[in-house]
């Protein structure tokens, strides 16, 4: 990526931060961990912040103290061939204030791991094993990373995009 | 928070205190194929290890491989008690991308049998988790009723099950002639059929004894394992997605939310079936204020156009081979879509990269995260206890492996 892009997308990172200043979980992140929002964006009534891998143990404590109470959902999205090739995502959700965001971490083929949240919201226990199970993304500090839904003997992650819909035969 | 953590593989403990035991996949009250692993000390349960993935049938890579009208049907089979809010869902997840607004028609026809398809899938879970508990006779009563609401689903879209009635931009066909009389009779007789059954369980010393005080989940607990639905409703957690955050014109509708503080497997009963007297409610305000109009958006690349029109006009007939050939195209964009199912909080998460094809589709679907706290529910307690357990939250394997 060149500085020129980069310097652009920062600016657009501002620009959003900036509107949802209000918001508690930007707020929240923006007091506490200033650097760890790599990215913001705003489209179609969601709002997506993308944070350092090393920090997302921190940023989720952190927006579940501002008022986000309950992890809907966490996934991972393939973006092979580009790099970094996943998107792991995080849904979280606050009933006192009826909003919702969505953390994402960018993590890079070659190491493909980010830290585990179960510390943080144990209901993300199933749901890294998926994650685990499915696309090869491994969860540091997770206390039972196993596959999930595919027998432990199974080759590959099938919801990699370089895996073929009708498998290996 | 650590406690809540499902444990770590069941090995067979080298100690003659505690045994391992296998229940599932085959267990008649694991519905489906759910194994549990247990940990037995004599006939109290020591640990719990879940075991799922039976019934995985990669639905989320399919997706990827289909159009976007192609994937309504896989939504279907992901949950076989309640297809209308799989449907549902997905639709609003890609309408959303697709800023597209769905004509009121449909949103009140959709609001009308997403509560069919919870009185559906309420039915089913009352008849086998009674059955579980051996009272035997609520089964073919709630039967009984469900059996009228197939053939209802079944004259609306030509399936009972499967139904894939609605469609990206609106709902596939105007409902048959007789339609409403048929529901609005279905709807007056529910309310007193389900004192039946209430009158077969509420007050039935067995049943009470085998359900209360069993299975407790606290509202800490439950929020920390991502429990929806009924479940979080009966540990006192007043959140209902449907007034709280509504979609699909729920909030022109009255009704409220039936909450418990009692925490246990009585209260999610409770709670359910006081639901169930709510879903009458709001389905009745659904066909009284059913307003005319279409029943598609206007929007010709998206929607399939009619029968009729398809065979006179020549731009209908292109269109129609456009969008069976080649579908649409989405925006790019990603989306989270959650709604109330009859289980908890549904989420699809929709990411488009701009072609017909939905680069990643995936389901949150509510039972998966409620089964995390059945080890929370069963530790502790009797053997025959965990299948009151499994009962109170009403499990679908489908919709757990996909």
């Amino acid at each position: 990526m060149t500085s020129a892009t980069e310097n652009e997308q920062g600016q657009q990172r501002d620009a959003v931060l900036q509107a949802h200043g209000q918001n508690p979980a930007v707020a929240a992140l923006q007091a506490k961990l200033p650097k760890a929002v790599l990215d913001a964006q705003f489209n179609l009534g969601e709002l997506t912040l993308t944070v350092a891998r090393e920090e997302i143990v921190n940023a989720c404590r952190t927006v579940q103290s501002a008022g986000f109470n309950f992890m809907s959902d966490l996934t991972c999205v393939d973006w092979y061939p580009n790099h970094p090739r996943f998107q792991v995502t995080y849904h979280l959700l606050s009933m006192s204030l009826k909003q919702r965001v969505r953390l994402c971490v960018m993590v890079p083929e070659g190491d493909p791991s980010v830290d585990s949240i179960t510390s943080v919201w144990p209901a993300a226990n199933f749901y890294e094993r998926e994650v685990f199970d499915l696309f090869g993304v491994r969860f540091g500090g997770h206390p039972n990373l196993r596959r999930l839904l595919l027998p432990d003997e199974f080759q590959g992650n099938p919801l990699r995009k370089d895996f073929p819909v009708e498998g290996y035969r | 928070m650590a406690e809540l953590l499902t444990a770590p593989d069941l090995v067979a403990p080298d100690q003659d205190r505690t045994m391992i035991l296998n229940m599932g996949p085959q267990h008649p009250s694991t519905h489906g194929v759910l194994r549990l692993v247990l940990e037995i000390d004599g006939e109290v349960v020591v640990r719990v290890a879940p075991d799922i993935g039976y019934l995985h049938t990669g639905i989320e890579k399919t997706c990827e491989a289909k159009f976007y009208q192609q994937v309504v049907p896989l939504t279907d089979r992901i949950d076989y008690l309640s297809p209308m809010h799989n449907n549902l869902c997905y639709c609003l997840a890609v309408e959303k991308l697709l800023q597209l607004e769905v004509p009121e028609r449909a949103q009140w026809l959709r609001v009308l049998l997403s509560e069919l398809t919870r009185l559906n899938s309420h039915l089913v879970w009352l008849g086998t988790h009674a059955m579980d508990l051996g009272a035997l006779t609520v089964f073919l009563y709630c039967f009984r009723e469900r059996e009228e609401i197939l053939r209802i689903f079944d004259d609306i879209s030509g399936q009972r099950m499967m139904t894939s009635y609605f469609r990206v931009g609106g709902v596939a066909l105007e409902p048959p002639l007789d339609f409403h009389d048929r529901v609005r009779r279905l709807l007056k007789t529910l309310p007193e059929r389900i004192d039946e059954y209430e009158n077969l369980l509420t007050g039935n010393p067995i049943f009470i004894n085998r359900v209360k005080g069993v299975g407790l989940l606290s509202a800490e607990d439950a929020i920390a394992l991502g429990v929806t639905g009924p479940p979080l409703r009966a540990s006192g957690v007043d959140w209902d997605l449907r007034r709280d955050m509504p979609y699909s014109g729920y909030e022109k509708f009255q009704f409220s939310v039936p909450v418990s503080n009692d925490c246990d497997v009585w209260a999610r009963y409770v709670v359910r079936v006081q639901e169930m007297r709510e879903s009458v409610k709001i389905a009745t305000q659904a066909l009284d204020g059913l307003p005319e109009g279409r029943i598609k958006a206007d929007a010709p690349k998206i929607t399939l156009p009619d029968r009729e029109a398809m065979k006179t006009q020549m731009e209908a007939l292109i269109h129609h081979f456009k969008i069976v050939t080649e579908g649409f195209a989405v925006p790019a964009g990603q989306v989270y879509q959650a709604i109330e199912s009859s289980r908890g909080e549904m989420g699809y998460f929709a990411v488009s990269d701009g072609t017909a094809k939905p680069y990643r589709v995936h389901m949150r679907n509510p039972t998966f995260a409620t089964l995390q706290a059945i080890e929370k529910m069963c530790v502790g307690r009797l053997i025959a206890d965990v299948v009151a357990a499994i009962g109170s939250i009403d499990i679908v394997l489908g919709e757990i492996d996909r």
